[in-house]
């Protein structure tokens, strides 16, 4: 049995292998490999007996899957009601043009994947970012992009060698 | 102390267990961890305070505890100390010594942590006597900020699950829906629908098993009532559950929470098998014949699952997509059985009715709407955070008294409330009352709870646009009128505020607006114009000023309105010149610099670099 579906079996088991519960299962999968790799999925459907148009088709709807791998950080920027008043929509442009990077999408060099998110609740802190999970509140263009730029310097001398060859 | 979880068997069985808690420390120190206190590092001050009480001498006892939200997040980290109430704000590490030595082991107080009234700069002690919180009546969020949400036992101490031993020992089903009716309880989710019909309705569908759910799915940008709740007292959401299920008849529970609220998901997850453990979730609890479990379904990011079909369809592992509800879901529901939906505020609010009574949860609010509700208030307001207040109190007094009034003294525009399918009211009608019907008779709507206040320099056709670019995308595209509707008034909408707005945009959008109210398949897509038409209703000669002026009466828009320099103002200190990209700026030393608007990009770099604020938006 492969490492790969042994990982979807023991998914499948938390579950009781209830078709019901394919988000969250794709969620826990997600969490393992940071993003939804084809042949996983491939399996999962197998094993679920559904086809892989239904799963292609609930992880295209929803915001939080990705079938792409993610960059080495995960960079989170609100920009719900309050964040946007407070000048959320700027940053998000600022990091956009420096970064070459979309919402929604991952650095050219894999550093970061840049989500906007709707909101994240934490209104009164606005404008907020998420950096790994840490809080950053009122950020600013110019303290978003020092962070960020921040990301690259502490990763630069340990970001090579991450492929593994195993085949 | 006790160390052991017993397993209750018998309703007798808790208030044992309860008169076991007394003997606790006597100085607390609680310190908040919910998500706005926690982004500030309040978790490190949580360790900090822990050590220290382990540290200090023995025959003082002192107990550090982490609590849900206390709501005045902008404030956070707040700490407060026990006896005395001790309210700090904006606490930091350095200050963790200090407050340790001197408020819990000294009793005297730390003057600079304290809040300081802005009108009178009187400083202010305890929590009560700050006006955010003089003017809120907690019913719902009457323990966060107490209670260690983590421990069932504090939730217990506090008086938890005795209504629903009330209930097991002593109701029938039909009594707790009685009881609920005469609360007059209505969704807190935004609709507002009476919550004893719709149990009773569930209760009477033919059908088995039935489901309870509770909608935890707060997807309005600009709401976090029920993370708070979530977060800070999730034994209150579960005990309305469980007495939901037994006036319904159901036995399996699902919550369905966004997936942006990981804090949430953790203390909800923690507090379920808390419950479990100690007989509170399972087969026959409490001894009855009542068997109920909670299951946790996070959300996969998509707003429109906050609908309670589509909702259902994703815990079913489709995609959330809402259906006609021509049959509704109490009679079939998810797994095409009755299923009850309520939100997260709405359950919470159950176990205080069932302990205080119907009667006196009636005896709080206006006529047709009863009791409290938690709103989040933000936005360019002085104090933000979470307020819970009585039905029936002035949106001026929620934005004046509580908020404190407009931030750094500009002039107060409009409040939105009700999230992407509420409204903005302007200031003429402030002196609304909060109640359901009221709010919708000014074109918004209660909503879930997200209140924002917006400042004059916000461009209301740039708030219609921003909520109509979320709809638009978040859009499920089932149905025409949601999915292409939107779409054009999008671009109506990015034409008007790029100042190509043409004669009769503004008909248009209220064309499209009345199609999409009459035929959109879901409360979505139904509600999904008004954002623009109260705007346009408010705040028309905004839009007029867009399409026929060719301006921006906020200068929000770029290229409506134009950047100069104030001559008089300008020190002429060269910054702005040398952050020009496009080199629009001349100037010498000592002599005012001026903007050459041919060369001008409207970028704004200018008017964000000018350390002196001279640079202006004409």
């Amino acid at each position: 049995m492969t490492q790969e579906d042994k990982l979807i079996g023991q998914i499948i088991d938390r579950y009781d292998g209830e078709v019901g519960m394919l988000i969250p299962m794709m969620q826990d999968l997600q969490a393992e490999c940071g993003y939804l790799p084809v042949d996983h999925l491939r399996s999962l459907s197998r094993r679920l007996e559904l086809p892989l148009s239904r799963l292609y088709a609930v992880v295209t709807f929803y915001a939080s899957f990705r079938l792409a791998p993610k960059g080495a950080h995960e960079v989170t920027l609100c920009l719900g009601t309050v964040c946007y008043l407070k000048g959320a929509g700027r940053i998000s442009e600022a990091i956009s043009k420096e970064f070459r990077v979309e919402p929604g999408g991952t650095t050219r060099d894999r550093l970061f994947s840049f989500n906007a998110v709707n909101c994240v609740g934490a209104c009164a802190l606005a404008p907020v970012m998420m950096v790994d999970g840490k809080y950053y509140d009122g950020v600013t263009t110019e303290s978003a992009i020092e962070l960020l730029q921040g990301l690259r310097l502490a990763e630069e001398p340990a970001e090579t060698g991450s492929k593994e060859a195993a085949t | 102390m006790i160390q052991t979880s017993p397993k209750f068997t018998s309703v007798a069985d808790i208030e044992r267990f309860v008169e076991t808690l007394h003997g606790r420390a006597s100085k607390v120190v609680r310190v908040c961890i919910g998500t706005g206190c926690a982004a500030k590092g309040s978790r490190r001050l949580y360790e900090l305070f822990c050590e220290a009480a382990k540290q200090s001498s023995q025959d003082v006892k002192v107990e550090a505890k982490s609590v849900g939200c206390h709501g005045f997040c902008e404030r956070g980290p707040i700490v407060v100390v026990e006896p005395g109430g001790i309210f700090y704000q904006r606490v930091e590490e350095p200050d963790v010594a200090e407050v340790f030595r001197e408020t819990v082991l000294g009793g005297r107080i730390v003057q600079r942590l304290l809040y300081e009234d802005p009108g009178t700069a009187k400083k202010v002690e305890k929590a009560d006597e700050i006006p955010f919180y003089k003017v809120q009546e907690r019913i719902v969020l009457v323990n966060n900020g107490q209670i260690d949400p983590t421990k069932i036992t504090d939730y217990i101490a506090e008086g938890g699950y005795r209504a629903l031993a009330k209930v097991l020992s002593s109701m029938t089903p039909e009594e707790v829906i009685l009881e609920v009716e005469a609360a007059g309880l209505r969704g807190r989710g935004g609709g507002g629908f009476p919550t004893a019909r719709k149990w009773r309705s569930c209760r009477e569908a033919k059908g088995l098993p039935k489901y309870v759910i509770c909608n935890g799915d707060e997807g309005d940008p600009g709401a976090f009532m029920d993370r708070s709740i979530m977060e800070g007292n999730p034994h209150s959401v579960i005990e309305g559950m469980l007495i939901g299920a037994y006036a319904i008849g159901s036995e399996q529970g699902y919550i369905y929470v966004r997936n942006e609220y990981p804090l949430a998901v953790e203390h909800l997850r923690t507090a379920i098998s808390q419950a479990r453990e100690m007989g509170l979730l399972g087969k026959n609890i409490l001894g009855s014949s009542f068997s109920f479990d909670i299951r946790i379904n996070r959300g996969g990011g998509a707003f429109v699952c906050g609908e309670s079909t589509a909702l259902m369809a994703s815990l079913e592992g489709r995609a959330g997509e809402p259906r006609a509800k021509y049959i509704h879901t109490v009679e079939s529901g998810f797994r095409g059985k009755p299923t009850n939906l309520n939100n997260v505020e709405t359950w919470a609010n159950v176990p205080q009715i069932i302990n205080r009574g119907g009667e006196w949860f009636a005896g709080i609010g206006t006529e047709k709407s009863k009791g409290t509700k938690v709103f989040s208030l933000v936005g360019k307001v002085v104090n933000t955070g979470l307020v819970e207040v009585p039905m029936g109190i002035t949106l001026r007094r929620i934005v004046e008294e509580i908020g404190g009034g407009v931030a750094g003294g500009k002039r107060f525009k409009a409040v939105q409330t009700g999230g992407p399918s509420g409204g903005c009211i302007p200031a003429e009608h402030l002196d609304t009352r909060v109640d359901f019907e009221e709010l919708t008779k000014l074109g918004s709507m209660m909503g879930s709870g997200g209140m924002i206040v917006m400042d004059e320099d916000t461009c209301m056709v740039r708030v219609a646009k921003y909520f109509t670019n979320f709809l638009q995308k978040e859009s499920c595209g089932k149905c025409t009128p949601c999915r292409e509707g939107l779409s054009q008034m999008l671009y109506v909408l990015d034409r008007i505020t790029d100042g190509e707005g043409q004669v009769g945009d503004v008909e248009r959008l209220e064309e499209l607006a009345e199609l999409l109210e009459g035929t959109a398949l879901c409360a979505l897509g139904k509600t999904a114009a008004n954002p623009i038409i109260s705007t346009i209703r408010y705040f028309r000669n905004e839009y007029d000023a867009h399409i026929k002026e060719k301006r921006c009466p906020a200068k929000e828009c770029r290229g409506l309105f134009r950047y100069e320099i104030d001559q008089e103002t300008c020190k002429a200190c060269g910054i702005c010149l040398k952050n020009c990209q496009v080199d629009a700026i001349t100037g010498e030393k000592k002599v005012p610099h001026v903007i050459n608007q041919k060369k001008c990009t409207l970028c704004g770099m200018c008017w964000e670099k000018c350390p002196f604020a001279a640079v202006l938006k004409v």
